[in-house]
């Protein structure tokens, strides 16, 4: 099977990681990885902070990029709801803007496609094992919008207790926002830095090692706070720990 | 809306205070995650919660779709059965017209049950420029009126108060609005609550004139529905001879059985009860007239507009209208959890006054231009929504209408509005990194610069980022991006060795 790797623009900048994660990981479960150099930004930044007309072109890009594709796959829970929630929005909204069907056709095919990694490796692979050893105690943040736009569920807990050495602690309050929320983080910063402290000590309460969570916007924001109040705690990426094996283990 | 709110500042301005003071935030945080889970569980007993909450998105898309003929219906109904209907476009005329009624009964004083729309007008600071002594009868609503205070919840209004605090307001202000708290008060529940019931109950017996809200309007009947706890407003709505009722003409149903969901998913909602203690209905004066039976001899009905036809003419965001004001969103809300109440400077604060405030008022003030913002859009306001208000997509839809401007219905005309003020730099920045975006060369110059500079970023950020650095480390920029990973390594199949 051939898939396309939408990194997402903050990852392939700042969580190169992240990306040789999920490129290692598939590779081992015999997935033909892709990275089409064409690819840029899903516009979510400009569509979620009021600027819906400059995320279109983008959203017109990514078609481009990666419509030839049989499934594309994202480490990124926000990104992927961008595509599969709010795509078929900006397309019903240029229809009932008289601007006809051209940009809901043109962004149509990519839509049922963009996968969030543990979706894909649960329901379009069929593993929840899928070989990783990491021996760590872990607790785990359902990001926002992959816990409530894609409802992803119990599928990441389901990859993470399937990791050898990996014990799961339950994360108090897991499914409160962490404060991030893009542009939020800054225009909010008081409330979003409150929001991140209460996050990080709950986190805390758990005694784990590492917070994974599956979007790295999440755990920048998240990672941000813990280095600040000194918790020796670190932020783990998903993909990152079920990439890690005993041959090559992720320290 | 209430003239008390105008001149608040931006949002984020009014959560700072309520952000850094500790006492206040446990109280909220206390008292949200009790009704949080609670409701939760009342939820989960109802095995059709799912259907029934389509079924109330519903009935209020319906209803709303065909506001003109239902109100017409509706006064007809209220007209029939003995009751005066009076036609309010804004918060001004509506104050005008409840004075008038209030004078022409020459009394000076009134009794009322709680309710948002009086609020949203400011109809107590409108009698009491015109000497006429509005008394709330609600706990709360008593708490937050003597506490020369302000509303900060809509369920519980004096959320933001503990039981000393509570104590210390009674046995100050009592005495000067009627009968005194009892000598020795303390802080207890039973104890607070019976001085309420005492002070209360002289203002129940003594009032000739009630003024109530409503949760529902029945069309086919001209009934007026109020749900509560307390029986504060059966009081109010069967003791005085004149009752004048101020709702918001988007508060109809069209008949008894639509009754049905909302009954099942606002207590639920709200309280987490599987039924509220009292729930009251009115239908014009006693015997349509005749003086015979009970309730009031006379009864009005102010049909409030304030905004709801401009509201309701916005696509996207009329859904907002579908509000049966549960304040389910707030009790989930972590934005609403940290800044309080009071922050969104409106009676109707939290996610679902985050996108009716600035549509019933315009996106005009420093505060309404700013509550779009109010939000990380982490979806748990639309999660438990029991008539599945999208507020995530109204906010957004909001945002945009601030950042860049557009159409919009103000006083029932389309208007075009210009870009709030102080966008400017952002709009310019969005263009641009959607430059970028479209242009891969042009992004990968970027992180290559980023990268080969990165010994020499700084801790800190200037500019709108300084907001980011003064709490939370800044992410370190790799040696190498991503996609000059991939092409130096063929995706990894190449030797790492550089």
């Amino acid at each position: 099977m051939r898939v396309a790797l939408f990194l997402t623009c903050v990852n392939d900048t700042l969580y190169p990681d992240t990306g040789r994660a999920v490129v290692k990981l598939l590779t081992r479960l015999g997935v033909d990885v892709d990275f089409p150099m064409g690819q840029t930004c899903c516009g979510q930044a400009h569509y979620n902070t009021g600027y819906r007309h400059e995320a279109e072109p983008l959203a017109r890009h990514f078609s481009d990029v990666f419509g030839e594709y049989e499934a594309i796959v994202t480490p990124s829970g926000s990104c992927g709801a961008m595509v599969r929630e709010l795509y078929p929005r900006m397309g019903e909204r240029a229809r009932a803007e008289g601007r006809g069907d051209t940009l809901a056709q043109t962004l149509a095919p990519v839509v049922p496609k963009t996968y969030e990694l543990t979706e894909f490796l649960v329901d379009v692979l069929g593993v929840t094992d899928v070989g990783a050893y990491y021996p760590h105690t872990v607790t785990y943040h359902p990001t926002c919008h992959g816990l409530r736009s894609l409802g992803l569920g119990d599928r990441p807990r389901r990859l993470l207790q399937a990791v050898k050495g990996l014990e799961l602690r339950e994360l108090p309050g897991a499914d409160e926002c962490c404060g991030f929320g893009g542009t939020f983080a800054v225009k909010n910063s008081d409330v979003s830095a409150a929001m991140g402290a209460d996050k990080v000590r709950n986190a805390e309460s758990t005694g784990a090692d590492v917070l994974c969570a599956a979007d790295n916007s999440c755990l920048m924001h998240i990672g941000g706070t813990m280095g600040r109040l000194n918790t020796g705690m670190r932020p783990v990426h998903i993909a990152e720990i079920l990439a890690s094996t005993e041959e090559e283990p992720l320290v | 809306m209430s003239g008390t709110f105008v001149g608040m500042p931006a949002f984020p301005k009014a959560a700072h205070e309520a952000v850094h003071n500790a006492t206040l935030r446990g109280n909220l945080r206390h008292a949200t995650h009790t009704i949080r889970s609670k409701r939760a569980k009342a939820v989960a007993e109802v095995s059709d919660w799912a259907a029934l909450r389509e079924a109330g998105k519903q009935i209020k898309d319906h209803t709303l779709r065909h506001l003109d003929d239902y109100l017409v219906q509706l006064e007809e109904s209220v007209t029939a059965a003995g009751g005066i209907v009076h036609w309010a476009a804004d918060a001004d005329e509506a104050n005008r017209i409840v004075v008038e009624l209030v004078k022409m009964t020459g009394e000076t004083e009134v009794v009322k049950v709680k309710s948002m729309a009086t609020q949203e007008i400011g109809l107590n600071e409108a009698l009491e420029a015109e000497g006429i002594h509005a008394y709330e009868t609600d706990l709360a609503e008593l708490i937050v009126q003597l506490g020369k205070d302000r509303p900060s919840h809509i369920l519980v209004p004096a959320i933001h108060r503990n039981r000393g605090e509570i104590r210390d307001i009674f046995a100050r202000e009592m005495s000067e609005w009627g009968r005194p708290a009892p000598e020795g008060l303390t802080d207890t529940p039973a104890e607070l609550a019976e001085a309420a019931r005492l002070h209360l109950r002289e203002k129940f017996l003594r009032a000739k004139v009630g003024v109530s809200g409503a949760n529902f309007m029945v069309a086919e009947t001209g009934t007026l529905v109020v749900v509560e706890s307390e029986g504060n407003g059966r009081m109010c709505l069967t003791l005085p001879e004149t009752l004048i009722s101020v709702v918001g003409i988007e508060k109809i149903v069209p008949t008894w059985q639509d009754l049905e969901v909302f009954l099942q998913t606002l207590p639920r909602s709200s309280t987490a009860e599987r039924m509220n203690p009292y729930t009251s209905t009115w239908t014009g004066t006693r015997d349509g007239g005749a003086g015979e039976g009970d309730g009031p001899q006379t009864f009005h009905l102010v049909l409030l507009d304030n905004g709801r036809t401009d509201t309701l003419a916005d696509e996207v965001g009329r859904q907002a209208l579908r509000c049966i004001r549960c304040s389910a969103c707030l009790n989930v809300c972590p934005v609403y959890e940290r800044a309080g109440g009071h922050a969104y400077g409106s009676v109707y604060p939290g996610p679902i006054g985050a996108i009716l405030s600035p549509q019933l008022r315009g996106t005009g003030s420093e505060i309404d231009a700013s509550l779009p913002y109010a939000s990380t859009l982490c979806g748990a306001c639309y999660e438990v929504c029991p008539v599945a208000i999208d507020i995530p997509e109204v906010l957004v839809h909001l945002r945009e209408r601030v950042a860049e401007g557009g159409q919009a219905t103000r006083g029932g005309n389309r208007v075009v509005l210009k870009p709030a003020k102080g966008h400017a730099a952002e709009r310019a920045a969005m263009r641009a990194a959607r430059w970028a975006f479209s242009h891969p060369g042009a992004l990968r110059t970027g992180q290559r610069l980023a990268s080969r500079t990165r010994r020499f970023h700084p801790r800190t950020l200037p500019g709108p980022g300084r907001a980011w650095s003064e709490t939370r480390d800044l992410p370190a920029v790799p040696a190498e991006p991503f996609r000059d990973w991939w092409q130096r390594t063929q995706g990894g199949k190449e030797a790492e060795a550089k």
